[in-house]
């Protein structure tokens, strides 16, 4: 029973249960529409964990990836006639290929300045989506092309439940294998210390730059997903505090743990839901349950409530 | 050359607010290894506040030291409710409850004062002075002056003073600070409240030349934070210059090149720079021991 508990595969279980059994517990479209938000976030944090909570390594301008994809998905039906699906993995491609690249001059920055280089990355991508209007439609951003898939159209809130559903079941599967996998030993060795992990003879630089890289696919992947979802992009999907957003979510949920991104997405994704009931104070009660959520959680939620649980029962 | 000397007085006018904002960062880095990303948020009450007195019939010096007295207590208080109790959590948390306060403090100005964009009378007319072809408006003198005179008092505070010298100490090394008798906690409470008056003076002077609202802090945060790192983190006199740098690549190239991509080419030297020199400008190489 123990070594059940502990496997690394039971978080994909508990989430593949979650995505079966939420579509029979709640029947709202609405709430699908919402779950499906969450799926979306979650799997652009699951990739973002990677390199943040596992590889220890930050990045303020994630939302630079989120966007590429969001604008593949948006540019490439609309201007260059190519299919959607296709638009998609050419987005995640050149998300990767623009990680690979900048990737080995900006990993080199430790710490805060590694943040200010990403920061200054995404900025720099979300300006040139706000003033080529010519192919991105400037501020007001584009329409988006519905998904089409042998003739089947996915636009139903029901149809990106599962969509994006069994994307992040994916995209946890293969970041739990990576984890489990020498590569993620050097991830962590690398978090723990560089120059330790350097003089057991890990190579740095290159399992910093895969972390990244690997990072930018899943969040190109998830911005496609949610300008597809949302038929609509806008440079908001791109700018800073999306990027704010993305860490957020990752460090709320638990730095280090796949489920605690999934958690995390969930939280901000439904708090703004929840808070508009709140009218004019919604700003001020996210503020607030952030900080109380960090002060009283410093862990973030999932690792903190497992280290309760443990205590417990020993 | 009158267009050149136009950019570089915006430049540097612009350019001065940006390094009081990155000097607020260091103090507070310095202090804690706090990265505070509400210190944007002080620049935004020390306007707001300082409008909204006005507007009740308060003297404008006199509003503009309530709104400096406000953001320090505001700083203070941010120091003992959010940052004390998460005492020894990491990096990231603790840049994560500043993100959460400064939404907070944006909320809560929203609500008390409005989403407008206000702006009060500059302190000494509007009258430009033409020098060498270029207008130079008495306030952007004002804030220019303003800045200088807080970067000057804050060294001679860290240099003079036996309070500014604990400072000093507790950056170097908080055990050892803690070890000759520093209470290291009321400092690192001493530094949000002297960032966050810095800040406030900051937006007290701005205010006439760039009007505030309930949001302008975000964007000061990010642009100061790109300063202090240009600088090289944790040091004043980086903080400083990188701030005057900022601000001139902005007004240079907003005015030679593109204005829509002024904050590209800004970032552009940044992370050139930094590739050259990963500490920043005047910083000092970490070790890291192992």
């Amino acid at each position: 029973m123990q070594r059940i508990v502990r496997s690394p595969y039971v978080v994909i279980v508990l989430l593949a249960a979650i995505v079966l059994a939420l579509p029979l517990l709640i029947s709202s479209t609405f709430y699908l529409r919402i779950a499906a938000l969450v799926f979306i976030f979650a799997l652009a944090v699951v990739g973002l964990n990677l390199l943040m909570g596992f590889a220890g390594q930050v990045s303020l301008g994630h939302a630079g990836f989120f966007g590429i994809g969001a604008y593949a998905v948006a540019i490439g039906p609309t201007h260059l006639g190519i299919p959607s699906w296709a638009a998609l993995i050419a987005g995640a491609s050149i998300a990767g290929v623009l990680a690979y690249l900048v990737g080995r001059p900006i990993l080199k920055l430790k710490g805060h300045y590694l943040a200010v280089a990403t920061l200054g990355l995404g900025i720099l991508i979300a300006m040139v989506f706000t003033n080529e209007a010519r192919w991105t439609g400037g501020p007001d951003g584009m329409p988006v092309t519905r998904l089409e898939l042998f003739g089947w159209r996915a636009r139903t809130p029901i149809a990106w439940y599962w969509i994006s559903g069994v994307s992040l079941i994916v995209g946890a599967l293969i970041a739990v294998n990576l984890i489990e996998s020498p590569t993620g030993r050097a991830f962590r060795a690398i978090h723990d210390s560089e120059t330790a992990a350097r003089t057991l003879g890990i190579d740095v630089a290159r399992y910093k730059l895969a972390a990244f890289v690997l990072s930018a696919i899943y969040a190109a992947v998830a911005g496609a997903y949610l300008a597809l979802f949302d038929a609509l992009v806008t440079p908001v999907t791109a700018g800073f505090l999306r990027s704010i957003e993305f860490v957020t979510m990752a460090v709320i949920g638990g730095l280090g743990s796949i489920l605690g991104g999934v958690v995390g997405a969930a939280v901000l994704v439904l708090l703004p839901q929840v808070l508009t009931a709140f009218h004019d104070y919604e700003h001020v009660v996210l503020g607030l349950l952030m900080m109380i959520f960090m002060i009283f959680l410093p862990a973030g939620i999932v690792p903190s409530l497992a280290r309760l649980m443990q205590r417990r029962q020993p | 050359m009158p267009e050149f000397l136009q950019f570089l007085f915006s430049g540097l006018t612009v350019g001065a607010i940006y390094a009081l904002v990155a000097v607020g960062f260091t103090l507070i880095y310095n202090a804690s290894d706090v990265i505070n990303f509400a210190q944007g948020e002080f620049v935004m009450l020390g306007g707001m506040v300082t409008f909204f007195a006005a507007a009740a019939g308060v003297p404008l010096p006199l509003a503009a030291l309530l709104a400096i007295v406000i953001a320090t207590a505001v700083g203070l208080l941010l120091h003992q409710l959010a940052i004390e109790p998460a005492r020894g959590a990491s990096a990231v948390t603790l840049i994560i409850i500043t993100i959460g306060a400064s939404i907070f403090l944006r909320g809560i100005s929203a609500i008390v004062f409005d989403k407008n964009f206000h702006s009060f009378p500059a302190f000494a007319g509007t009258e430009p002075w033409m020098i060498g072809g270029a207008a130079l408006l008495p306030q952007s003198l004002i804030v220019l002056l303003g800045a200088g005179a807080i970067v000057v008092a804050l060294w001679a505070f860290m240099t003079m003073t036996l309070t500014g010298k604990a400072l000093v100490a507790t950056a170097a090394n908080r055990l050892a600070a803690r070890l000759v008798g520093i209470n290291t906690s009321a400092i690192v409470g001493l530094a949000f409240a002297v960032s966050a008056a810095i800040g406030a003076f900051g937006g007290v002077l701005m205010t006439p030349i760039t009007l505030t609202s309930y949001d302008v802090g975000t964007l000061l945060a990010l642009k100061g934070f790109a300063a202090a790192m240009l600088g090289g983190m944790g040091n004043p006199l980086g903080a400083v210059i990188g701030g005057l740098i900022v601000g001139l690549l902005e007004a240079f190239s907003a005015g030679y090149l593109s204005s829509s991509y002024k904050d590209a080419i800004a970032f552009l030297v940044i992370l050139g720079v930094l590739f050259a020199m990963p500490q920043g400008l005047l910083g000092r190489a970490a070790i890291e021991r192992v």
